[in-house]
């Protein structure tokens, strides 16, 4: 049974179920108890399994993602909430060196039954330090897995499965998505964790998105449709691993590519999504595959400045009509 | 104490001795690579804190873990096999000397980035504390790792949810060449656990039965649910950092002065009767009166066992060397299988 649910409280309900189903999950972070999680994230679970399922941590972010490494190595299955992506930086020794380490240098003898969820994106006027993506540095870590639910429906599945898995998986969430609304069925099968979602069906290009530049793709799609251009907007739903298969079948059609990303663009996820599928589909391309990416700079915190440091649907749309037209003239040369 | 146990320690004191002198010496002949960690010199800590451990207990620790491995009961063959970077190795040829891990004695890892057992003891603390078991965990580190933030985070969160840890500082003076009054401003390692409340001792870290007491005391406080304790135990090693330093910053004086007091000599001349001239020539000279002290008291132990005991450890290092030598090297399939060990066939796209 569908009901329209805000992302947060997917998160909430994938939690909830988990931990009622069962014994070994557990939730560590900075107000996820008492306070019920800065993005109400935790809202009434602390009420309903208590201090030692739900625990408050100090503002300690690699000693307790280091803590939920050490939960994971006897059977716990922690699920450690960072505030921000940003704050995860002070606990990457924990998740690069020991989550993503443990199992392979071990032999193959202590699985991780990981999951590190943390927000990341541009929100509002948060400044430099706290509007960081940052998805790039964890996609170059085998030995992890990270998803980018950008829907309340994604977000439930992604995070149920992820706690099931014995694997360290990183859910990125983002600020922006916590308060936006989308149908939630918490009794569909889900599709496997990191298959990517045609989104929208279009002929004429592909645009590769995922988490909240989704919503501005399917946007753009919609004005792209009224100029007379069909856009398939594909979400990938995951970092690592990348679904190629449906990116390729959807060029195989379209034949052009357009990655639409909030990061900075140099060296950004978007930089391995136009390799990797220029490598698969270079000779059907119709026309050099583009991205629309943020700026190369911390983000201002002047909020005309900070809305320009990130794709906007508008430059979307241009960059899509810009793609469609330079092939119809080199078709036509 | 037990003579049988007294016997035990002394077998793992001279095991270890024998087993990391070798090491080096594979190492020189290059069978041997990457960083290689000893610990001669530091015995009487692992010998005395794992004694007193039970099976039950876990196990967390640094990069300079052959002898807690070797303690633990893991078999110099499987040790001796990943530090060549075997298939047949603890770890499979994937992790190595500063990496071995053995799920089923509970050895939780080595692990070389400086500070990381804080966190990972503490969690695993957290599951025992969880499931109200009566187990411990056993953390080791250096001297240099509680200059890092994770010492005083995990010490924090463990202090405040009583967290049954027994913190086990293996203070050898020196963070790889920097000696302790140059890299620490309060030196006096156990004090600073103080800042948590955590009750903390210092003890004499070449004495394996004061290393033994200890930690049976702090292990007891710990299982009647008093929350984590720490132990600093003073010690040195008489090698440098690792096979790649000489150690030559340190004076000659101050390395002399802690050979004088060698863990395994000192226990062997509190367990053997009558030694013979030679064998009070090993104790080394400041040994020699503690020696004498000891003749008109019941010794544990024969000149003759003591023998059979040497023989018996260099006969498994011998082995151990065979063993690894003989082994077959992993492949990259072994290495694939490793990494996703945690799959369980699950479909990823």
């Amino acid at each position: 049974m569908s009901e329209n649910v805000y992302y947060w409280q997917a998160l909430n309900r994938a939690l909830d179920a988990d931990l009622a189903a069962d014994e070994s999950v557990i939730v560590l972070g900075e107000d996820v108890a008492l306070y019920g999680g800065s993005y109400r994230v935790t809202e009434g679970l602390y009420a309903k399994y208590g201090e030692w399922r739900l625990r408050d941590t100090p503002i300690s972010e690699g000693s307790f993602t280091g803590l939920g490494v050490g939960a994971a190595l006897v059977g716990l299955r922690p699920v450690v909430e960072i505030m921000t992506i940003n704050f995860a930086l002070l606990a990457m020794d924990a998740i690069i060196n020991m989550a993503a380490k443990i199992p392979f240098m071990s032999g193959g003898q202590f699985p991780m039954p990981l999951v590190v969820r943390m927000p990341g994106g541009v929100a509002k006027q948060l400044a430099a330090q706290h509007s960081q993506r940052l998805e790039q540095m964890l996609m170059n870590v085998p030995g992890l897995r990270i998803a980018v639910p950008a829907t309340p429906q994604d977000a439930y599945w992604q995070l149920r499965q992820a706690i099931r898995s014995d694997e360290p998986i990183i859910i990125l969430e983002h600020e922006s998505l916590y308060f936006t609304q989308g149908s939630l069925d918490v009794s569909l099968e889900a599709p496997p964790m990191h298959r990517a979602q045609v989104s929208r069906q279009g002929n004429d290009l592909t645009i590769v998105t995922y988490s909240r530049m989704l919503d501005l793709s399917l946007r753009s799609a919609e004005q792209l449709a009224e100029k007379g251009i069909g856009a398939e907007v594909i979400d990938l739903r995951s970092l690592r691993p990348l679904d190629w298969e449906t990116c390729t079948a959807s060029l195989e059609k379209t034949r052009r590519l357009l990655v639409v990303e909030e990061d900075s663009r140099f060296a950004g996820a978007g930089a391995e999504i136009v390799a990797g599928l220029t490598e698969r589909c270079f000779y059907y391309l119709d026309a050099p595959p583009q991205r629309v990416a943020g700026l190369e700079m911390p983000t201002p915190f002047n909020a005309a400045l900070e809305a320009a440091s990130i794709p906007r649907v508008a430059d979307i749309v241009d960059a899509a009509e810009k793609l469609c037209a330079d092939s119809q003239i080199k078709d036509k040369g | 104490m037990e003579p049988d146990v007294l016997r035990k320690m002394l077998r793992d004191m001279l095991l270890a001795r024998a087993f990391e002198e070798r090491a080096a010496g594979e190492y020189t002949k290059g069978n041997i690579s990457g960083f290689l960690h000893l610990y001669p010199g530091e015995e009487a800590v692992a010998v005395g804190v794992l004694h007193a451990a039970e099976p039950a207990d876990y196990i967390v620790s640094t990069y300079r873990e052959h002898v807690h491995a070797l303690v633990r009961g893991l078999p110099a063959n499987v040790v001796m096999a990943e530090l060549f970077g075997k298939k047949t190795g603890c770890s499979g040829g994937m992790g190595g000397s500063m990496h071995l891990f053995d799920r089923e004695r509970r050895f939780m890892g080595g692990y070389a980035i400086v500070g990381e057992t804080f966190p990972v003891a503490t969690g695993i603390a957290y599951a025992i504390a969880l499931r109200e078991l009566p187990e411990a965990v056993i953390c080791f580190f250096g001297d240099g790792a509680v200059n890092q933030g994770t010492f005083h985070e995990s010490l924090n969160m463990a202090a405040l949810w009583k967290l049954p840890v027994l913190f086990v500082c293996e203070n050898n003076h020196y963070q790889i060449g920097t000696e302790i009054h140059r890299h620490s401003a309060v030196a006096e390692v156990y004090k600073r656990a103080g800042a948590y409340h955590v009750p903390a001792r210092k003890i004499d870290g070449m004495d394996v039965l004061a290393v033994h007491r200890a930690t049976q005391e702090a292990l007891a406080q710990i299982r009647s649910g008093n929350g984590p304790q720490f132990l600093e135990f003073e010690t040195y090693r008489f090698r440098g950092h690792s096979m790649a330093d000489p150690g030559s910053y340190r004076p000659k004086v101050e390395l002399q002065a802690f050979e004088n007091e060698d863990p395994v000599k000192v226990v062997i001349a509190e367990t053997v009767t009558y030694p013979s001239a030679g064998e009070i020539a090993i104790a080394g000279p400041d040994n020699i009166e503690r020696l004498k002290g000891h003749l008109d008291s019941n010794g544990h132990l024969s000149s003759r066992q003591l023998d059979a005991i040497r023989i018996e450890v260099a006969e498994v290092v011998e082995a151990a060397v065979r063993f690894a030598s003989e082994s077959p090297e992993p492949t990259l399939a072994d290495a694939e299988a490793a990494l996703n060990c945690n799959r369980h066939g699950e479909v990823l796209i």
